[in-house]
Order: structure tokens, then sequence, then C-alpha cells
């Protein structure tokens, strides 16, 4: 049996002062991942049939390294808060939540640690 | 995590028929959401047939018609019966409103009635609301001032700063908003939902409170404000037309102004 005040119960543990910028930064993302993407679909669609050199001496100017970097960094910084919110939203036991919350930051910097050393490894060693 | 097993007494069965009376011209059947928790059973759903000549236009009216001519035993809340008191707050033909204005023949077919959904049950139509108007009291829902009101008269407000007020101060707390609002129904322990988001933007945007700044302090939190998703139920639901969806978009605008 619980005694707390109805009061109690909804004031919890008080705000965290937290969530603007999270909040900010997941819709910066989004705005800025319209022109990236749009970019990256129709210029790697226009090298679609091109040989490998070609498309590594592409990868190579310094602003296809860039803008294919930027947008990479972008779409997984995007994807980590928006999953973030996911978990917050569903999870509500807090050690499943707190693993899941590591686990798929830990992947997400994996896989987008990997793609980024791919891009400039093609870019600089070809 | 979530739960494969559906809890004790969740499965709605199909309970009695109350047919209508002979010689009934003009009958609609009306399914209505029976549970008492002191029984220990598990609830049901009650089918009463109305005979809808001898019955007035709202919903509110069939209601009071059943409980005072067939089903004594039927429990619902109701005062006003002109949609100012928010008590009649239900689910009717799948969406949150007030029974009371809420007319019969804007329903085809049957006409299925529960509770406020994805909230505790007292008895048949009656939802515990204990916690929503806990995080109602937990917003301060009154004009807090440092400057004294003068000796004179009262605070004064120019009509510009009035208008600002349209909009926000018709709520009438019926809840439908909030338990509407899927994020309010996983995470209503620390998201203080729509209807009460509103109410705290009422009193950020009146002119004449000087706690403006504690208000949003008291809201920055990735559950209380920021668990609203923009799913917009609220302000489909809204009996009063109202907006809850831009009152907590101007709040989300607030904070990033005061960053």
């Amino acid at each position: 049996m619980s005694l707390l005040t109805p009061f109690k119960r909804a004031s919890g543990l008080g705000t965290t002062s937290d969530g603007v910028k999270h909040w900010w930064m997941q819709r910066v993302t989004a705005v800025a991942l319209i022109p990236l993407t749009l970019w990256v679909v129709f210029a790697v669609a226009a090298h679609s049939g091109d040989d490998y050199a070609t498309v590594a001496a592409w990868f190579a100017t310094p602003f296809t390294t860039t803008m294919l970097t930027l947008f990479v960094f972008t779409a997984f910084l995007h994807a980590m808060q928006g999953l973030t919110v996911v978990i917050e939203d569903y999870i509500h036991h807090e050690g499943y939540k707190i693993a899941a919350m590591i686990g798929m930051k830990l992947m997400l910097v994996l896989l987008g640690t990997s793609s980024v050393l791919s891009i400039l490894r093609v870019a600089f060693a070809g | 995590m979530a739960e494969f097993t559906l809890p004790a007494n969740s499965v709605v069965k199909s309970g009695k028929t109350w047919p209508a009376p002979t010689g009934a011209t003009r009958v609609k059947n009306f399914r209505i959401y029976r549970y008492d928790p002191s029984t220990g059973e598990n609830p049901r759903w009650d089918t009463y047939q109305i005979d809808l000549d001898q019955c007035g236009p709202m919903v509110l009216d069939a209601l009071l018609k059943i409980k005072n001519e067939i089903d004594p035993s039927l429990t619902f809340r109701r005062s006003c019966r002109e949609g100012i008191c928010g008590s009649c707050s239900m689910n009717i033909g799948g969406t949150n409103t007030l029974a009371c204005i809420k007319a019969i023949d804007a329903f085809e077919g049957d006409l299925q009635i529960s509770p406020l959904p994805h909230m505790e049950v007292v008895k048949d139509l009656v939802p515990d609301l204990t916690h929503f108007y806990a995080q109602y009291a937990s917003i301060k829902p009154w004009m807090q001032t440092q400057t004294p009101a003068p000796p004179d008269r009262e605070r004064l407000q120019s009509p510009e700063d009035r208008k600002k007020l349209d909009g926000l101060y018709e709520c009438i707390l019926c809840a439908s908003c909030s338990t509407s609002c899927p994020s309010y129904w996983w995470n209503s322990d620390r998201y203080l939902g729509p209807a009460v988001l509103l109410q705290a933007n009422r009193w950020v945007v009146d002119s004449r409170d000087e706690a403006t700044g504690e208000r949003l302090d008291n809201l920055e939190d990735p559950f209380r404000l920021y668990r609203c998703h923009t799913i917009m139920n609220c302000t489909n639901t809204c009996p009063k037309g109202l907006n809850p969806a831009k009152a907590i978009a101007e709040l989300k605008q607030k904070m990033i102004e005061r960053r």
C-alpha cells in the first residue's frame, strides 16, 4: 500500500532542467538532412554505372568528401536523437532503459565512425 | 518492458441486453461499458435498446433515461448538461467528448460508450482523475506576482493582452484531450499531458502573472513537456474546439526563445 499523496506522486523527482537542446537539435538535424539527403541521392545516382576509379576520384574532391561526411554525421546524430526518444517512450524498466540506451549509442557510434572512415579512406587512399 | 499477458479483469465480456419497450419505432442500441472493481468480475458490454422518440437529443439524455427508467446501477458523472463543467467526458463512438453536447443522431447504427481511455476505472463510465488533477495542481494554476495589487482597484490588463488568453481560458479540464494522447497513455506518470500543458501556457501568456520564468523552469524536462510528439489527437478530440497542440508548440517556442 502506498500512502503517497497524489501531489507527491505528480511531482516525482522534479524537473531535469533539460530537453530543450535535445528537442531543438533534433529539429535542426532534420532540416539539415533535407538538402543533404537530396544531394546524396542525386549525386550518387548520377554516378551509377561509373567504374571504381571514376567514383574514387569524385570522392576525393573536397566538396564531395565534405558533403558525404556531413551527411553521415548528421544522419547518425539524428538517428541517435530519435532512438533516444523511442527508448524513453516505450521502455519503462530503468535497468533495461539504461542498457538499451548505451547499446543503441555504442552501435550508432560504431556504424557512424566506420562510415566516415570508409568515405575518408576512398577519398584519400583511392 | 512490454507485457505479453493481459492483467486480471482486462477482457471485456458481452453482458446483458435490455430490450426496447414493445411498440418502439425508432430503436437505437447503446453498448455501454460496465465495470465494478469491487465485485472482482470482468468488465462487460451491456446493450440498452432505446426508443429515440421517447428520448432527448443528446447522448447524456440517453444515459439519464437509462439510469432513471431502465437500470439505476449505471454510473456516470454529469452536472451542468451544457458543456461547461466537463464532468460527462467519456469515449462516445470512439472519440473522447462530452455526452451532454454530443447529439445522438451524429452516429449511425449502434453507439458504443466507454470511459476515458487508459485511466483506472472507479465504476462504469467514471475514471479516476486524481493524478490528472494533481498534475494540474503541480503547475500552480493561479496568479503569482511580486508586485502587490493596486490598493484601490484590480490588476489591469490591456484588451490586446486579454486576447492572448482566448483559446486557453475556455478549457474546462474534462481530460478528453489528455486521455486521447498515446504519449499520455504510455508516460502519464511524468508527462503532464495536453490539458495541463494548455493550462500551463494560459498562465505563461497572462500579462499580469510575474512567475513566467519559474513556470517555464518547472516544465523544462524531457518528460513533463517534451513527451509531446505532436500527434494532434488532443486537438482533434477537444469538445470545446480548442487547440492544445498549438499551446504546447508555443511553450516549446518560448523554451527556445529564452535559451
